[in-house]
């Protein structure tokens, strides 16, 4: 017999639902204490939702973040922060600077005048330097972005739940819509804790992940689907356990692909879209849990009609497949 | 579901085949580059130097040429947001106005009595008659001023509104007018920016409205944002004004209809000068830079017929006086008019350098902004970062190919073989797609790549989980992968709506990268449902053929 590697043994019986009460509290947990870090940490707003001007700057030769610091507030621009960034593709003389400059006028951001100060009271103490990169965002435009974000992310969860209340039952757009909102929560939560930038890109991570954990969820509801008609007089909890341990090996493997392809841009991608990456990943692990221990359990308590084979709105489980009716 | 007819076959091989050949151009990125800037320049020119030539010749003309665009984030350039300020030009036209109506009311002035203009904010005409009796007759004048307009939300409304109250009459630009009006402005600003970038002759500029009144900028290969902004930032109005008087207190009280205007080179010098121009820089036909007569860099001008005759006449009848040659508010300079200047050119000479004579000359000929823009949102991205970004992009995706493809081999054996060639072909057609398409790459895009490689196998393994389900069922192995492939189906469906549905948000949200991102995964998307289902099943479909397999291991 051929070698075959299998994270996941054939016809596994784990119950799921054993631990359903630690599971469930443990994710209440979870999404509780998201909250309150978003409460009292707050998030590290990138300029997208903030406003403001960052510059990247970068150097040969290395340099002293505290030279930097009084180099710029000699200029008093006012809120100014300065991060050295560091990567592990980044050579020996490769020595990167974030400098952030708070919002200084109503319209743009920072004054062109006041950046060539910056630039030049830079060069002044760092002759190597080179920028990057200027970004500058007015306070105008960054509190539209917060709306649109809000907005977005909004929008494409009522979408999804509507996707699936059409092509299932309420109780699964329910369910889906609960165990994405644990999945969102739990993303914020993570950039709260590790003070991650928060910006436009992140709301990108945030809208991918809710696709791929809703993509998980939808598989296994599918097949939820399918073995309530075939096991028409099985308890519902023993159907659910069924299901996920029939879809486990396929849940385990995917997560696992894009786990390995997350990783592999973490590592190796640069740090700018770092923090992109890792909201990425974290909303894959945290997705995969939700659909087993989040989505089905919200599903069994608002319980679901076993009859569907009779008269019922969906009479054929799907137009895509010829799935034979028992 | 296991017999494919033979165009099907036909099909799918060769989607897969033409999705190599319009992806392959990518590989020799700088040389198909070089070739299409080349044939562009011929095109556009006429002219065929041996350097261009050379570059053309450089890919073959019969090959595919589209390239994926590279996004700002990848290429290095600038972008910048700004917003028309609109209202300006409500103050333009009522200031404009103000002349034709008083010289309409003064041919009346034993009716309506004398008329004044009242101080009132910007794009309001405030006028004040002699006979508050009369009013009604003012009104009547006042209105003939206004047209009725035609929009979209119905006929019968006119231009201006005006009310009368007591013995003043307000004038301003009714609601319709001013939507009517805030379109033509940005509009005009567009084309307007347009030019102004085209003769600066950068790449690929991406310049349209955003919203009502914003404009994205978005320059390819330009150093800064500064440099864009100093393009396109001044608004380059010139205009032509009676000097009234000189002086050096910025706040002396101007009559109405009088301006006080700051000296470009001189600090404390004011002029005083007669509002409404004699001739502006719309009437120009050409600018160039050139030389004064001391040398020193100066900018030629030359009117249109219709302007030369006002300057002409102007000029005629103020010998001796000064004019004032204004731009943006400043006096550029002041000479006094020797004699009557009919031959409709002139120069403006002023304490610039050549690059500002050049970029000046620039401005005129695109002639001037209709209103000031804010600018609400600057980018610059340097060339070697964008570099790095393509270099890391290019080894994570690298990495995660490899990975993922040892991954479902070890995992699936000759199938996984199978679903990796499918993830290949899948990065190959996303990119044959946007080239085709012309799309952008940003670096998140880049990710969303890296990203689909690895859920593009999502389909793939859950047809292949399916097989293994129905082989443990104890079906025969051609019947179990048929049933895998068609009891997948609905699942694969559903999984797939529910992302797209997320990659809509993302791109009616998004601005630049985050659309980037959007497009690169909706692509994925389609391409992957046609590469896992379609590609992988043929594969499959030759290898029970040849083999006719009496069992599997999966």
């Amino acid at each position: 017999m051929a070698f075959r590697l299998k994270l996941v043994p054939d016809n596994t019986k784990i119950n799921f639902f054993r631990v359903q009460w630690l599971t469930f509290g443990l994710s209440a947990l979870a999404m509780v204490v998201s909250v309150v870090l978003i409460m009292t940490m707050g998030l590290n707003f990138g300029i997208d939702f903030k406003g403001g001007t960052t510059i990247r700057t970068e150097s040969s030769t290395a340099f002293e973040v505290g030279e930097y610091r009084n180099a710029i507030n000699a200029l008093d621009l006012g809120d100014v922060s300065i991060t050295e960034v560091f990567d592990p593709t980044f050579g020996e003389d490769r020595h990167v600077a974030m400098i952030r400059i708070g919002t200084t006028n109503e319209t743009g951001s920072v004054s062109q005048e006041q950046l060539n100060q910056v630039e030049a009271a830079l060069q002044q103490v760092d002759p190597q330097v080179r920028f990057a990169a200027v970004d500058s965002v007015g306070p105008k435009v960054s509190s539209e972005l917060i709306k649109t974000a809000l907005y977005a992310v909004g929008a494409a969860t009522l979408g999804i739940m509507a996707y699936i209340w059409l092509r299932f039952e309420w109780q699964f757009a329910i369910g889906a819509v609960v165990s994405l909102i644990h999945d969102i929560l739990l993303t914020i939560g993570l950039f709260a804790l590790l003070q991650l930038r928060f910006d436009l890109l992140t709301i990108v991570a945030l809208l991918t992940t809710l696709g791929y954990s809703v993509n998980d969820t939808v598989v296994v509801f599918d097949r939820l689907r399918e073995n309530l008609i075939k096991y028409k007089s099985m308890p519902l909890i023993d159907v659910m356990n069924l299901t996920v341990n029939e879809t486990l090996s396929r849940t385990i493997m995917t997560a696992v692909t894009t786990a390995l392809a997350l990783t592999a841009m973490l590592i190796f991608g640069g740090d700018v879209i770092r923090d992109f990456i890792i909201a990425m990943l974290w909303g894959v692990i945290v997705g995969c849990y939700s659909t087993i221990y989040v989505a089905k359990n919200i599903v069994l308590w608002l319980g679901v009609k076993r009859d569907w084979s009779k008269n019922g709105p969906k009479k054929d489980p799907s137009p895509f497949s010829n799935a034979e009716m028992p | 579901m296991l017999q494919i007819d033979r165009w099907k076959r036909i099909l799918i091989v060769g989607l897969a085949l033409l999705g190599l050949a319009l992806a392959a151009p990518n590989l020799f990125y700088q040389r198909v580059e070089q070739h299409n800037d080349a044939v562009a320049t011929i095109e556009k020119t006429g002219v065929e130097t041996p350097e261009l030539i050379a570059q053309r010749d450089g890919w073959p003309s019969w090959l595919p040429s589209g390239l994926v665009n590279l996004g700002l984030d990848l290429r290095g350039g600038a972008h910048l947001l700004g917003e028309v300020r609109v209202a300006e030009v409500y103050k333009s036209r009522m200031d404009s106005l103000w002349p034709e109506i008083r010289n309409a009311l003064a041919a009346e002035r034993q009716t309506i009595g004398s008329i004044r203009r009242l101080p009132a904010e910007d794009g309001v005409l405030k006028l004040e008659i002699g006979n508050a009796d009369q009013m009604q007759r003012a009104v009547e004048i006042v209105r003939g001023f206004s047209d009725p307009i035609t929009t979209l939300t119905g006929a019968g409304q006119q231009s201006l509104s005006i009310l009368a109250d007591g013995s003043t009459i307000t004038v301003q630009l009714s609601d319709a007018e001013k939507e009517a009006t805030d379109q033509r402005t940005v509009l005009q600003s567009l084309e307007i920016i347009r030019r102004r970038v085209d003769e600066v002759g950068t790449r690929e500029p991406t310049i349209m409205q955003q919203g009502k009144d914003r404009i994205l900028i978005q320059v390819p290969g330009i150093g800064s944002a500064e440099e864009l902004k100093e393009l396109i930032g001044t608004t380059a109005k010139l205009t032509f004004h009676s000097v009234i008087g000189v002086g050096s207190d910025p706040n002396a009280r101007a009559q109405v209809g009088q301006i006080i205007v700051p000296d470009l080179e001189q600090e404390g010098l004011f002029y005083t000068l007669e509002e409404s121009p004699v001739v502006t820089g719309d009437e120009l036909v050409d600018a160039m830079p050139a030389t004064d007569q001391n040398g020193q860099p100066a900018v030629d001008f030359r009117f249109n017929p219709s302007g030369a005759r006002k300057f002409g006449d102007y000029t005629a009848a103020n010998v001796g006086q000064p004019f004032a040659i204004v731009l943006d508010n400043e006096v550029v300079s002041a000479p006094n008019i020797r004699q009557a200047i009919r031959g409709g050119s002139g120069q403006i000479s002023g304490a610039m350098d050549y690059d500002e004579a050049n970029r000046l000359a620039v401005l005129l000929r695109a002639g001037a902004l209709p209103a000031q823009m804010d600018f609400l949102e600057e980018r610059t991205i340097g060339p070697e970062l964008g570099q790095d970004s393509i270099d890391a992009g290019r080894l994570s995706a690298i990495v995660a190919t490899v990975a993922v493809v040892a991954y479902m081999i070890a995992s699936y054996g000759l199938f996984g073989v199978f679903a990796s060639v499918s993830v290949i072909i899948n990065v190959i057609l996303i990119l044959a797609v946007m080239s085709v398409l012309g799309a952008t790459m940003t670096l998140p895009g880049i990710a969303g790549i890296v990203l689909t490689v690895g859920t593009a196998v999502d389909a793939n393994v859950i047809i292949f989980e399916r097989i293994r389900e129905e082989l443990r069922a104890g079906k025969k192995v051609v019947r179990a992968i048929g049933d895998g492939f068609s009891e997948a189906m609905s699942a694969i469906i559903d999984a797939n709506v529910t992302t797209f549905i997320a990659a809509a948000v993302m791109f009616f949200m998004g601005s630049g990268p985050v659309k980037g991102f959007a497009v690169t995964m909706t692509i994925g998307l389609v391409t992957s449902v046609f590469t896992a289902i379609f590609l992988t099943r043929l594969m499959i479909v030759w290898w029970i053929e040849r083999r006719k397999p009496q069992e599997l291991v999966l």
